[in-house]
């Protein structure tokens, strides 16, 4: 199979490796994102690790799982699950996210096989995971129990899916459209829709609905006294994660 | 699909080592030595020879380790071999001495029943402890030791450092630790700017036999031309710490044995009964110089690369096992989530943690060393008095202590003795 560096354009590149040093700035544009992935990181190399009974303090815990990250973007979450060793497939709708992802991790000597694609289409072709990540994309799809259906099919029998995404209620509305799209300009205006947020009752049946088995939820929630994310048991409210196992 | 033209322009990075650490001293093989603990692979490039300073005879240099660095040797695994050479030092006594005059009324007494444990620190001959760093750096798979070599170049590139060794070899790494010393290349290089100030002060540094048994206490005179601390050495040995201003060090450092001793004696005292020399005398000019910045994307300072601090309370090496500690835990931790721990937000964590700790000491012990070097009556009485009502209250003396123990503010793992 040819990698899809390979299939860059060479009067493509600049442009690319632009794009590719925007995404991983930690300063950047992407900040927000940025601010939240030792967090995100936290919560799914613990669920990993204890779903497949990994040591974290090992070289390479994830060795041999197969791990599907929709909505990779720039491949902030597929660069380290690659680091740690999963096999790891970057799904995209959006193409240009493709070639700068691919970029990047070859520039950082990581093997992940990104691809063009939804994650509808990988089930069409019948492919199969140990892991699949879903976050912070459930809040933009159209049909949220399609979507969570599709993740089902693509798991393998013992595998995991970590969906993250808002909560839908008052105080979510202050903070992730009021704050952070209109205040504070963390992101662009319209990134998301309020209505469109499910709580995590609503998420747990989904996964019900899918035949998933809920396991854990957990908030996120930014401290502005220490600027830092944080995993939280008990506050929920606005940004959250769940994990789900397929028995 | 294969398209060559492109293959040439974007080539797949590999990485010779994780981290490449320049400088041989004492911060570069403890972070080595933690890194490597955790799983993380490590070349130190050291511009020294192979075990030049390893060898057996004493020549005169120690280090007054704080508890918490006591812990971190510990937990990297080399202190059970040290124990039996360490001296702990179960008390230090501060005073505002005045040559001929002796102690003040007023003096600051740190005593090790007040904290929690005992003793207040220990000290330790270089002979030993760079013998211990060498051994372990040599017992383990995980690092490579490259000696008499030096760190020549550096480029930073968006997945490493490609850092040119004086061997000719080009090795790539994922970050580059500066713990090259207060004249860091590698900060240089990386266009990180230092400020910094000259004390005009120089210290003298010998090891002194003594006739009467130290009882593990450390002393440490102010005086109007700069401290003198008696630091206690296995067996009636103690090291002392002998700041003069520049000129009357150097008269001092050219006198001949004989009379170095007698210049010392009226400042020593005869607490401890005859003094003789036990090894070679050094001098080291005292400059504070602070690099403005810890951090930059694939490189991280630590050390005096970071903050040359007065050597005053032995707080140098001190503050540099600091940075080993919360830098190394910051690496593992980011390691272990997966993250590249060369890339500036991780790098940013560390310099968060640190940064302030080591300025805020820096100039703590210069507006002590300052205060303290002045003859000025009125300011001499001022501290005297200032030293009786930090002597009378406990809580700021034990906060004051707990500092210079190495012991406040949010402790990295290894510096509680805990594995990375």
């Amino acid at each position: 199979m040819a990698t899809p560096a390979n299939s860059i354009d060479p009067s493509e590149v600049a442009k690319f490796e632009a794009m590719a040093a925007e995404w991983w700035d930690p300063n950047g544009k992407f900040k927000p994102l940025h601010m939240l992935n030792p967090c995100r990181l936290d919560y799914i190399t613990t669920q990993i690790a204890t779903q497949f009974g990994r040591d974290l303090t090992a070289p390479r815990p994830f060795e041999g799982l197969r791990l599907l990250d929709i909505g990779c973007g720039g491949g902030l979450l597929a660069e380290p699950m690659a680091r740690l060793g999963a096999t790891v497939v970057g799904a995209d709708a959006a193409e240009r996210n493709i070639p700068v992802a691919q970029l990047h991790a070859e520039q950082s000597g990581l093997e992940i096989d990104y691809r063009h694609c939804a994650a509808e289409d990988l089930a069409a072709q019948g492919e199969q995971f140990d892991v699949v990540l879903a976050m912070e994309i459930i809040e933009h799809v159209a049909d949220p129990q399609g979507f969570v259906n599709t993740i089902e099919s693509l798991m393998k029998p013992g595998g995991l899916m970590i969906c993250s995404t808002l909560n839908r209620n008052p105080k979510s509305y202050m903070v992730a459209i009021i704050g952070a799209e209109r205040v504070m300009r963390w992101l662009p205006v319209g990134t998301h829709e309020w209505s469109k947020f499910i709580t995590p009752d609503e998420l747990y049946a989904l996964a019900g609905n899918a035949r998933l088995d809920p396991v854990d939820r957990r908030g996120m929630v930014f401290n502005p006294l220490s600027w830092r994310w944080s995993l939280s048991e008990r506050d929920l409210s606005v940004n959250y994660v769940i994990s789900a196992v397929k028995t | 699909m294969d398209n060559p033209a492109c293959r040439a322009i974007v080539s797949r990075m590999k990485h010779d080592t994780d981290i490449l650490i320049a400088g041989g001293g004492l911060n570069g093989p403890a972070l080595a030595l933690a890194l490597a603990s955790a799983g993380l692979s490590v070349t130190l490039v050291d511009a020294a020879p192979a075990r030049e300073r390893a060898t057996e005879a004493f020549d005169g240099r120690a280090y007054a380790l704080a508890v918490a660095s006591q812990k971190l040797l510990a937990a990297i695994g080399i202190w059970d071999g040290l124990s039996e050479q360490a001296q702990p030092m179960m008390e230090v006594k501060a005073s505002d001495g005045h040559a001929g005059e002796g102690a003040a009324p007023f003096f600051l007494h740190f005593d090790a029943r007040e904290l929690d444990q005992a003793p207040v620190g220990y000290m330790l001959e270089d002979r030993f402890l760079y013998r211990a760093f060498i051994d372990a750096m040599e017992a383990s798979d995980r690092i490579t030791l490259l000696h008499e070599t030096q760190v020549t170049g550096q480029r930073i590139e968006p997945g490493g450092v490609v850092v040119s060794l004086s061997d000719g070899r080009e090795l790539c790494a994922k970050l580059l630790v500066g713990a090259d010393g207060r004249r860091s290349g590698v900060a240089e290089r990386a266009g990180i700017t230092r400020e910094g100030w000259d004390y005009g002060q120089t210290a003298l540094v010998a090891a002194i036999a003594h006739e009467k048994p130290h009882h593990g206490i450390a002393h440490q005179f102010f005086m109007p031309t700069g401290p003198l601390a008696i630091l206690p050495l296995k067996g009636n040995r103690s090291s002392i710490v002998w700041s003069e201003t520049n000129e009357n060090a150097r008269t001092i450092a050219a006198l001949d044995d004989e009379d170095f001793l007698a210049v010392l004696r009226p400042r020593f005292g005869d607490f401890l009964g005859e003094i003789e020399l036990a090894g070679p005398r050094f001098s080291y000019p005292l400059n504070l110089t602070l690099a403005k910045s810890y951090v930059a994307p694939r490189i991280a300072l630590v050390g005096d690369a970071a903050h040359g601090v007065h050597p005053i309370a032995g707080q140098g090496l001190n503050l540099g096992l600091r940075d080993v500690a919360a830098l190394g835990e910051i690496l593992v931790e980011a390691q272990r989530r997966g993250e590249d721990i060369g890339a500036l937000d991780v790098l940013e964590r560390y310099q968060g943690w640190r940064r302030f700790d080591s300025t805020s000491l820096a100039l703590g012990m210069d507006t002590v060393n300052k205060l303290f070097s002045n003859d000025n009556p009125l300011l001499r009485a001022g501290r005297d008095l200032g030293m009786g009502i930090v002597q009378a209250m406990p809580g700021l003396r034990r906060g004051f202590m707990r500092q210079a123990a190495g012991l406040s503010g949010p402790l990295p793992r290894l510096l509680q003795g805990r594995a990375l």
